[in-house]
C-alpha cells in the first residue's frame, strides 16, 4: 500500500498519530511510557506477546544493584545509581514491594580479597553510599551465618534490595494506561517506515499504528527493531540465565543477597530472598542462538545449585518449587545503548544487569534525551502515578476484610488455597488495567498458582473463571496466550 | 467495622471428604452432638467426587462402588444425623489453641472455638517443578489429579496425545480414563523398577487397553513452545539418575504427571505441630491423637493411603476417640514410641498410650520378598510374620495383641529380617 494511503486509513479510522511508541511491554517500557504519560504525549505501548512483562522482566535476578559492579563512567554505572536512588519511592508510587535487605559480595581466598577492594573502589567512584569492607570471616558469619566455610572477606552493599519486577512492569504499564496511554498486545513490529512527521509502524498481521517518536525497549529483538529504521550499529545476544527457586520455607536461609565475589574461574550465583518469602537461586550464564527459547537444562541447573553450595551452606534443595531461564539482551557493545539513532528514533537497548536497578532512571534519561532533541514535554495535570499494591486485600485486617465481603462475597470465596487468594481478587485482577487474558497472566497478577501446588487445584477455576469475565469459550483458555489451551475439546454435554 | 462472628463447637473437622465425614458419623454415634464439618469445595465427598471409577468400599461395604457412591453413603449419613456442615468454607488458619479461623460468602470471615479439632485435609499432588524434569514449560502438563478433574467434573479432554509419568494408582487410572475419552495414550513411564500401582489397576488400565510400561525409565525434557510437542524419556540406573545414551523422543500432546502424594498439612503448621520426614504428616498415637491433646490427625493428610476403606476405619478411631476426649475430659499421653528398622519405612500410629489390641499400619522402602516382619519390644518378640512379597505402594498392617504389649517395657520396634 502507498505510504499515503497508509496514513489517510490510519487517520480516517480514528488511530490519530501518537507523539510516543514505545516498542516492547517490559519493565523498562513500562517505565518509560509511564514517564512519557507524565507529560502532553499521546503514548502507545506496542507488544509482541500476550502480555506485558513476558521477556526478560519475569525471569530475571529481581535485585535492585547498589551500583558497584557495572565500570564507571558507563551508562550501566550512572544508571544503576540513579536508578536505585529513585527505585524506593519508584516502587512505594506503584504499590510494588520492596525490601532494601543489602547485598553481600563474599570471598574466600586472597585473590578475592583483592577484588572486592576493587569493586569497593569502583562503587565510591560511581557515587555508591553505605558500602563496607568487611576483612575477616567472623565479621561476615556475624552478619550472614550461612555463607560457607571458608570466607574470608566480604563487600557489604546496604543500599542493594529486593522487588518484584514483573509486578514493577505491570504497575508502571497499568499505571501508564490508566493515565491515557494505549496498550496493543499481540502487535509484533515487523516493519517500520519514516514517514515526514515520524513513523508507521506496521505488526505482522497487518495493523499499523503512527507515532512521532519511536521509544525501543524491544529487550532481545531490540538490535531488529533498530535495522528496521536502518541502525545496524550493534547486536543482542541472548545470555541465557537458570534459576531455581525455593519453597517459602527455606526463605530465611540467607538475609541478604549473597553473590560470589567474581574469579577468573567465572561469575558466582546470587542466593536471595524474594519480597514474597522464597528463596531465589542463580543465574548460570549462557549465549545461546535462539531468541525465543527459555527452556532450562539439566546441566544449566546443576551448574547453579552447585555453585550455590559453595557460597551458602545448608540450601535444602528437596524445597524447590520450579525452575525457570531468562534471556539477557546483552548488547554488543558492553553498556546500555540509550541513544537518539536517528531522527525520532531512541534506542533503550542492550538492558541486561543492571537494567531492573537502572529502570526509572532509563525513564528520566529518555526524557531528558527527548527535551534535547526539542520535544516540549509540558507536565500533565491529573496524572496520577500511584497504584494500589496488588495485593492490598490480602494484608487488611479480617474485620475490614468483612466489610468487602458484605458487598462483595467473591471476595470470600478461595480459589487458591496455597496462596489464599479469592475469586474477588481474581476479578479485580482482571478488571485492572494491563488486563490479562490468560492462566499465566493471572498467576502473575494475584500469586494464584505460585504456592505448594503450583496451580494443581486452582487452574481449573481460574480458567472458568476467565472464560466467564471474557465471555469466550473454556476450550478458549490459554496457559499464556498463543497456541497454549489448557483443554482441547469439550466430551460431555452441548457443543 | 463488621464484627468477626466467633461459634463453639465441641468438635470441628477440617475437610468433608471421606476421611472428615467417617469422623464426624463416627463422632456422632459416640454419642457426641456438637459436630461442625468445614469443606471447601461445594459437596461433600472430597477427591472420591472425581473418581468415577469403581473399586470402592471392598472392605468397607462389601461392595465395588465408585467414588462418588462410596461418598455418598457418607453424606446421606451426615445429614441424616444432622451433623452440621458448612460447604465452599476454607479453613485459613488453625491456632494451637484449638480457634478455627475459616471463611464463606455468607458468614464473611469467622472463628470456631472448638473443644477438639479433626485434621482431615488430605494430600496434594507433587507438582512438575519439584520434579527435576527440563526444557520448556509449555502448555499440556498436568497433574494427574488435575487432569480428572476437566475430564470427569468439568467435562473437557486436556489432551489427545498423551505420556504419563508415574505409575501409581492416579496415573494408571488415568491412563484408562483419557483412552477411553478418545485420547491416544502412548506410554506410562516408571522411574521405579516396578510400578507402585494396585495390580488389578496394572491389568485393568494398561494390559487392557495395550498401553505400554516402561519400568526403570523416567522424563528428562519437555519440548514445545506454546503446547507440548513432546517429551525425552530414558531409562534409569539404579540410583534412578537418567543413563545418557537411552535417550527417546515420543512426541505428544500432553504429559500427566502422578508422581507422589504430599499429606497437605499447611495449616497444621499453625497448630505448631511437627512433622514426621518419613510420611509428611503429623505423628499421633493409637487414637490418632497429634502432640497436641484434642487435636486428632487421620487419613491422607496423616500418610498416603492406598485404599479409602482404612481411611474411613481410621478416621472412625479419631472420630471415637475425640468424643471419649470431649465428654471424658483428659486423654492419656502416650509413653511407648515405635522405631523401624531394616526397610520399614514408617508405621502409624508413631507412640502408643494404652494397653489394647493395635493395629500398626506400615509400609516398607521397596520391594522385597520373603522377608519376616518382626515387632520386638523389650529384646522380647511380639509378633513375627512371614510376608512373600512386600511392595511400598502396598501399605500394611500387623495386630498386635493386648496380652503381648506393656507400657513399662520401653520402645517397640517394628523391621523386615
Amino acid at each position: 500500500m502507498l505510504l499515503s494511503g497508509l496514513i489517510a486509513g490510519l487517520r480516517q479510522n480514528g488511530d490519530f498519530m501518537f507523539d510516543i511508541a514505545v516498542i516492547g511491554a517490559g519493565v523498562i517500557g513500562g517505565a518509560v511510557a509511564r514517564e512519557m504519560t507524565k507529560y502532553n504525549q499521546r503514548v502507545v505501548i506496542l507488544e509482541g506477546q500476550s502480555d506485558v512483562a513476558m521477556g526478560a522482566t519475569k525471569a530475571n535476578s529481581a535485585i535492585v544493584h547498589a551500583g558497584f559492579d557495572a565500570k564507571p563512567g558507563t551508562l550501566k554505572a550512572a544508571l544503576n545509581v540513579r536508578g536505585s536512588e529513585l527505585m524506593e519511592e519508584y516502587t512505594y508510587e506503584l504499590g510494588v514491594k520492596y525490601n532494601r535487605c543489602g547485598s553481600l559480595v563474599v570471598g574466600f581466598n586472597d585473590d578475592d580479597r583483592e577484588t572486592l577492594r576493587a569493586l569497593y573502589r569502583r562503587g565510591q567512584e560511581n557515587g555508591v553510599r553505605e558500602l563496607y569492607l568487611l576483612e575477616g570471616r567472623e565479621d561476615v558469619l556475624a552478619v550472614e551465618p550461612c555463607v560457607a566455610d571458608g570466607v574470608c572477606c566480604a563487600l557489604l552493599a546496604k543500599t542493594g534490595a529486593i522487588t518484584c519486577p514483573y509486578e514493577l512492569c505491570m504497575a508502571a504499564v497499568g499505571c501508564a494506561i490508566d493515565n491515557g496511554a494505549i496498550l496493543k498486545l499481540n502487535f509484533e513490529v515487523n516493519k517500520i517506515e519514516k514517514t515526514t512527521e515520524g513513523y508507521i509502524i506496521s505488526s505482522s498481521d497487518g495493523k499499523c499504528v503512527e507515532s512521532r517518536w519511536i521509544i525501543n525497549c524491544a529487550g532481545v529483538y531490540s538490535d531488529r527493531i533498530a535495522s528496521l529504521v536502518g541502525d545496524e550499529s550493534f547486536e543482542i545476544t541472548a545470555r541465557r540465565g537458570e534459576y531455581v527457586l525455593l519453597d517459602r520455607s527455606e526463605g530465611g536461609t540467607v538475609s541478604h543477597t549473597v553473590f560470589r565475589c567474581p574469579s577468573p574461574m567465572g561469575k558466582g550465583v546470587l542466593v536471595t530472598p524474594t519480597v514474597d518469602g522464597n528463596l531465589l537461586i542463580g543465574p548460570s550464564a549462557e549465549n545461546i542462538p535462539d531468541k525465543d527459547d527459555i527452556s532450562t537444562t539439566r546441566e544449566g541447573i546443576a551448574h547453579v545449585k552447585a555453585l550455590a553450595g559453595e557460597q551458602v551452606s545448608s540450601i535444602d534443595f528437596s524445597k524447590t518449587i520450579t525452575s525457570f531461564a531468562g534471556l539477557r539482551a546483552s548488547g554488543s557493545t558492553g553498556d546500555f545503548i540509550i541513544n537518539i539513532a536517528k531522527e525520532g528514533f531512541i534506542n533503550c537497548a542492550g538492558i541486561e544487569s543492571p537494567g531492573l536497578s537502572a529502570a526509572p532512571a532509563i525513564a528520566e534519561y529518555v526524557a531528558e534525551l527527548l527535551r534535547g532533541a526539542g520535544v516540549a514535554l509540558i507536565p500533565r495535570e491529573g496524572f496520577s502515578g500511584r497504584r494500589r499494591p496488588m495485593h492490598y486485600f490480602r494484608e487488611l485486617p479480617d474485620e475490614q476484610k468483612n466489610e468487602i465481603i458484605k458487598k462483595f462475597p467473591e471476595y470470600a470465596h478461595i480459589i487458591c488455597r496455597c496462596e489464599l487468594i479469592s475469586e474477588g481478587e481474581i476479578l479485580e485482577a482482571i478488571r485492572t488495567n494491563p488486563r490479562p487474558s490468560d492462566i499465566d497472566g493471572i498467576k502473575r497478577r494475584t500469586r494464584s498458582g505460585m504456592g505448594r501446588c503450583q496451580g494443581g487445584f486452582c487452574a481449573p477455576s481460574v480458567a472458568e473463571i476467565l472464560a466467564r469475565e471474557l465471555k469466550v469459550d473454556f476450550c478458549e483458555i490459554t496457559k499464556r496466550g498463543g497456541g497454549s489451551q489448557i483443554n482441547l475439546a469439550k466430551t460431555k454435554g452441548e457443543k | 467495622m463488621a464484627e468477626i462472628k466467633t461459634y463453639k463447637y465441641d468438635l470441628v473437622v477440617v475437610g468433608g471428604g471421606p476421611a472428615g465425614m467417617a469422623c464426624a458419623v463416627s463422632a456422632y454415634e459416640s454419642g457426641l452432638r456438637s459436630i461442625l464439618i468445614l469443606e471447601r469445595e461445594s459437596e461433600l465427598g472430597g477427591i472420591l467426587r472425581q473418581c468415577i471409577h469403581n473399586g470402592f468400599g471392598l472392605h468397607r461395604f462389601g461392595e465395588e462402588l465408585t467414588g462418588p457412591e462410596y461418598a455418598y453413603r457418607y453424606a446421606r449419613q451426615v445429614r441424616e444425623y444432622g451433623i452440621k456442615h458448612m460447604l465452599n468454607t476454607t479453613v485459613t488458619k488453625i491456632d494451637a489453641d484449638k480457634t478455627v479461623t475459616a471463611q464463606n460468602s455468607d458468614e464473611g470471615i469467622f472463628r470456631v472455638e472448638a473443644r477438639a479439632v479433626a485434621l482431615a485435609m488430605g494430600c496434594r499432588e507433587r507438582p512438575l517443578g519439584a520434579l527435576g524434569i527440563f526444557g520448556s514449560r509449555p502448555a499440556g502438563v498436568y497433574t494427574a489429579g488435575a487432569a480428572q478433574r476437566y475430564v470427569n467434573m468439568m467435562g473437557y479432554l486436556p489432551g489427545r496425545e498423551v505420556v504419563i509419568l508415574g505409575s501409581g494408582d492416579i496415573g494408571l487410572i488415568m491412563a484408562r480414563r483419557m483412552t477411553l475419552e478418545g485420547a491416544r495414550v502412548k506410554a506410562v513411564l516408571e522411574i521405579m523398577p516396578h510400578s507402585s500401582g494396585l495390580a488389578r489397576n496394572i491389568e485393568q488400565c494398561l494390559n487392557d487397553f495395550d498401553i505400554p510400561l516402561m519400568t526403570s525409565h523416567t522424563v528428562v525434557e519437555i519440548h514445545g513452545r506454546h503446547r507440548v510437542e513432546g517429551v525425552t524419556v530414558a531409562r534409569v540406573d539404579e540410583r534412578r539418575a537418567p543413563i545418557a545414551n537411552t535417550m527417546e523422543y515420543i512426541p505428544c500432546d500432553t504429559l500427566l504427571l502422578s508422581c507422589g502424594l504430599i499429606p497437605e498439612n499447611e495449616l497444621t503448621a499453625g497448630l505448631g505441630i511437627a512433622l514426621d520426614r518419613r510420611t509428611g504428616g503429623v505423628t499421633v498415637d493409637e487414637n490418632r491423637q497429634t502432640e497436641i491433646e484434642g487435636v486428632y490427625s487421620f487419613g491422607n493428610a496423616l500418610h498416603v493411603h492406598d485404599l479409602v476403606d482404612y481411611v474411613s476405619e481410621e478416621a472412625a478411631i479419631a472420630g471415637k476417640a475425640a468424643a471419649e476426649y470431649v465428654m471424658g475430659g483428659s486423654m492419656k499421653r502416650a509413653v511407648v514410641s515405635v522405631s523401624t528398622y531394616g526397610g520399614v519405612r514408617y508405621t502409624v500410629p508413631q507412640r502408643i498410650s494404652k494397653v489394647c489390641e493395635t493395629v500398626l499400619f506400615f509400609r516398607v522402602d521397596a520391594a522385597y520378598e520373603d522377608k519376616r516382619l518382626v515387632v520386638r519390644q523389650g529384646g522380647e518378640v511380639l509378633v513375627s510374620r512371614k510376608y512373600a512379597k512386600l511392595l511400598p505402594g502396598e501399605m500394611q498392617s500387623v495386630k498386635i495383641p493386648a496380652d503381648k504389649l506393656s507400657l513399662d517395657a520401653g520402645e517397640l520396634s517394628v523391621g523386615l529380617e
